[in-house]
């Protein structure tokens, strides 16, 4: 059992690569940089496979248990210290380890991650070759990686945390990458930020778990959601998994939040391909499988969940028709096809969602590393008008891209069929009703998606070429580091498929029954309450279903030779200046299409405050100026108002001391006693004859009073 | 004509001590002042003497009395103003104003 004890090994392979290129990085040489970085994952993906082998041995012997394996006590103690409260008012102790959690969920994600990294690092030797900074995206790319495994492997919400911010930063840094481009960093931002409002939403769901289970631990939740203590439906947990499913939305680019998507394709090619397809945005589709047993238990937040799903998934298959930059359509792809992922979860398909996951990281990845290739043969030509007419000179991208546009176009027997049909099947066949109209959006969906992939693919390699003559004098094979991956990738795009092999078509499929540990408990409360649903609408239970699978899977088909019979009518034969269909029958329509349903300007408009609603800026920018304003007209007029009163209290003061103080109190008197002085002061005046006749007229008066008495 | 009486005596002696008076008040120079002092002395006299023709022969003994005195008064008022004369050089009354505020 020496690989699975040591499954912490596993997310520290690359994060020593890492280190490596942030230490040393910078006098290492090109070819030592790569070896370290690419060797490091690969390293982990051998382990990864030995530490699977000895699970099965491990769940052979326990089965039904996940293997837990805790390193160290990361947050918490016993002391007594950490304690919370719970919402029943018991005590609970906040304990957050270092634990690594392999159950066959973790293994499969594990097994694709480090797979499709290896291949996309081997490709980035050959993608990057030529470019600066080659140690710095390595050492990006190997933290990403331990960002993703820690978040894979995570026995607890918070350890799961640390994993989910690490790949947003891992993000960030990688669109950022070509820093110097004013585009490239806006992008990183925007995705950090919008990311960020998903992170926020995960926090408070985990809160929201901690405080009503009094734990974070993966199992012990789990444990606790299946011991039928708590109703189905209970308020605190839908509130919980709504939440939950916010941070999903934002890390795996649901609406309102996958606004940061399209703007990540600013980065390497191999950075759209590794995080923006195989790993990071099915971070969000990993939680919530993850946490399956508390979604059961909240049949709001999974109705919620389907419905946002297959809008999204709607809503940017129909952006992606009229995209002219190959990369952005594969972005809006990629929206797309998670809006599927987490529509087959809010169905309580599980399983069929974990399985879309993994056949899209193989055939979205081999997209994403085939566009990078076109885009690496075109000397950076990203723009579709500008291309065609390849498939003669850059054969191996050619072949491959195709082989993944028959897979994401749900043809069989490539990959994307099994797992799109899987999916359509699930939306059909659960609760009736409204369900039904998921499955219609799904399958309109399909249809678009069909025909925007093979438009794509038409416009790039076929037709007339549209480039200029130096970039056609250029056009070259990659080097084998970039097709040997593209051709691994095809060769998963075309079989990973036969591993969900549905019953109907005779199959075994291995895949949900590998999962069944995970999800089986949940498959049958849903079923159950599913044919509750339906025998209370009054439906027949319908235990043997298959003529009306067969009949969903022709359906699905068609559509997908629908849509490669429009774009071939459409794009087969472009030439110069070549006209789109919509465009040309529907011009408003398209317009809306191309500007991306405005979604963008709307958050200028209403949440960021970048654009002035008549002159009103609202969002946060808004409120930033509110606060400017009431800084500078409240705040500091009540400052200019305590000093202008305390000016005019001055002023006053003054004007009391100098004239009543001064004046009356002070002076008064003194004028006063002048005043009444006057009289007296004459006595003394100085003149004799004054004196002489005060004399007199004392004499007269005496005369008179003795005289007149 | 009737035949000079007391009385004829005490208003010319009132006549004269209202001269001296207004003299003693009224004129700049201390030389007249003085003289105006004597006036008004010498009106005393008169009227002393002119109520000793009635009352006895008191009135003439205080009269000398009165003479001697003004006799006096007068040596020392030129005196005082010899001294006022030789500091400031003139004898206007008007100019002994040292005590003035």
């Amino acid at each position: 059992m020496f690989f699975l004890n040591n499954i912490w090994l596993v997310p520290l392979l690359p994060a020593v690569g890492a280190a490596i290129m942030f230490f040393f990085g910078r006098k290492l040489r090109k070819g030592t940089a790569s070896a370290v970085c690419v060797g490091a994952v690969a390293l982990a993906f051998v382990f990864v496979c030995c530490a699977v082998w000895q699970y099965s041995g491990y769940a052979h012997d326990n089965p039904g248990k996940p293997f837990e394996k805790i390193v160290y006590t990361w947050l918490g103690t016993d002391t007594g210290h950490m304690n919370y409260v719970k919402h029943d008012g018991t005590p609970a102790a906040f304990h957050a380890d270092a634990g690594f959690l392999l159950d066959p969920l973790s293994a499969i994600w594990l097994l694709f991650v480090t797979g499709v990294g290896t291949l996309i690092h081997i490709y980035s030797t050959g993608y990057m070759a030529h470019e600066g900074g080659y140690y710095r995206f390595f050492g990006y790319l190997n933290l990403f990686m331990f960002s993703m495994l820690t978040l894979i492997l995570a026995n607890n919400y918070v350890l799961m945390f640390v994993g989910w911010e690490g790949v947003g930063l891992c993000s960030y840094l990688l669109i950022g990458f070509y820093f110097h481009r004013a585009s490239a960093s806006t992008a990183a931002n925007k995705a950090f930020i919008v990311n960020r409002i998903g992170d926020a939403g995960f926090l408070l769901g985990m809160f929201t778990i901690a405080w009503y289970f009094g734990t974070l631990r993966l199992t012990d939740i789990t444990h606790l959601a299946r011991s039928g203590h708590f109703a189905i439906g209970d308020p605190i947990i839908t509130a919980a998994t709504l939440l939950l499913f916010v941070g999903a939305c934002g890390k795996s680019a649901q609406l309102p939040l996958y606004v940061w998507l399209p703007d990540a394709m600013e980065g390497p090619t191999p950075v759209s391909a590794l995080i923006h397809a195989a790993t990071m945005v099915t971070a969000g589709v990993y939680m919530v499988a993850r946490s399956n047993a508390l979604f059961v238990l909240a049949p709001g937040s999974m109705k919620t969940m389907a419905f946002i799903g297959a809008f999204t998934a709607l809503f940017a298959a129909s952006i992606a028709l009229v995209q002219n930059d190959i990369k952005r359509v594969l972005a809006y792809s990629t929206v797309s096809q998670l809006g599927y992922m987490f529509l087959a979860l809010g169905v309580g398909a599980f399983a069929a969602g974990a399985f879309h996951v993994f056949t899209h990281a193989f055939f979205k990845a081999l997209l994403f590393l085939g566009a990078g290739s076109v885009i690496h043969a075109m000397s950076g030509e990203q723009d579709m008008r500008n291309m065609g007419d390849l498939h003669r000179r850059i054969p191996i991208t050619h072949w491959t891209m195709f082989i993944a546009t028959f897979a994401i176009a749900g043809i069989p027997p490539f990959a994307g069929f099994f797992s799109k049909d899987e999916i359509l099947w699930q939306a059909w066949s659960s609760e009736g009703g409204a369900y039904r109209l998921l499955w219609l959006v799904g399958y309109a969906t399909a249809l678009m998606t069909a025909f925007y992939m093979f438009r794509l693919m038409f416009l790039t390699f076929h037709g007339q070429p549209r480039m200029s003559h130096e970039v056609e004098h250029h056009i070259h094979e990659s080097p084998k580091s970039m097709t040997v991956p593209l051709i691994v990738l095809a060769i998963c795009a075309i079989s990973a498929g036969w591993l969900g092999w549905p019953h109907s078509l005779g199959g075994s499929n291995r895949f949900e029954k590998y999962l069944e540990p995970v999800f089986a408990h949940e498959a049958q409360v849903f079923q159950a309450e599913g044919r509750a649903a339906q025998l209370a609408a009054g439906e027949k239970e319908e235990e043997h279903t298959n003529p009306v699978e067969y009949f969903l899977m022709a359906l699905s088909i068609a559509a997908a030779v629908a849509g490669f019979g429009m774009a071939w009518k459409a794009y087969r034969d472009a030439g110069k200046g070549y006209g789109e269909p919509i465009a040309e029958k529907a011009p408003p329509l398209y317009t809306v299409l191309l500007n991306k349903y405005y979604v963008d300007e709307a958050y200028d408009y209403a949440f960021t405050g970048r654009r002035k609603v008549n002159g009103i800026r609202l969002g946060v920018m808004g409120l930033g100026e509110a606060s400017s304003w009431f800084d500078s007209h409240v705040l500091d007029g009540a400052v200019n108002g305590a000093g202008w009163t305390t000016r005019a209290f001055g002023t006053i003061s003054s004007w009391w001391d100098k004239w009543i103080i001064d004046g009356l109190l002070v002076n008064g008197p003194a004028i006063l006693s002048r005043m009444l002085s006057y009289p007296f002061r004459l006595l003394q005046w100085g003149l004799v004859q004054w004196y002489a006749l005060v004399m007199v007229i004392g004499l007269v008066g005496f005369v008179f009073y003795y005289a007149v008495r | 004509m009737s035949p000079i009486g007391t009385i004829h005596y005490l208003v010319v002696a009132a006549a004269l001590f209202i001269l001296g008076v207004i003299g003693v008040l009224t004129r700049r120079n201390v030389v007249i002042v003085l003289m105006s002092i004597e006036l008004i002395l010498n009106a005393v006299n008169l009227n002393l003497v002119a109520f000793s023709r009635i009352w006895g022969l008191h009135g003439q003994i205080f009269a000398i009395f009165v003479i001697t005195d003004a006799a006096a008064e007068a040596a020392v008022g030129l005196g005082i103003l010899i001294a006022f004369f030789r500091n400031k050089e003139t004898v206007n009354i008007d100019e002994v104003d040292l005590m003035k505020w």
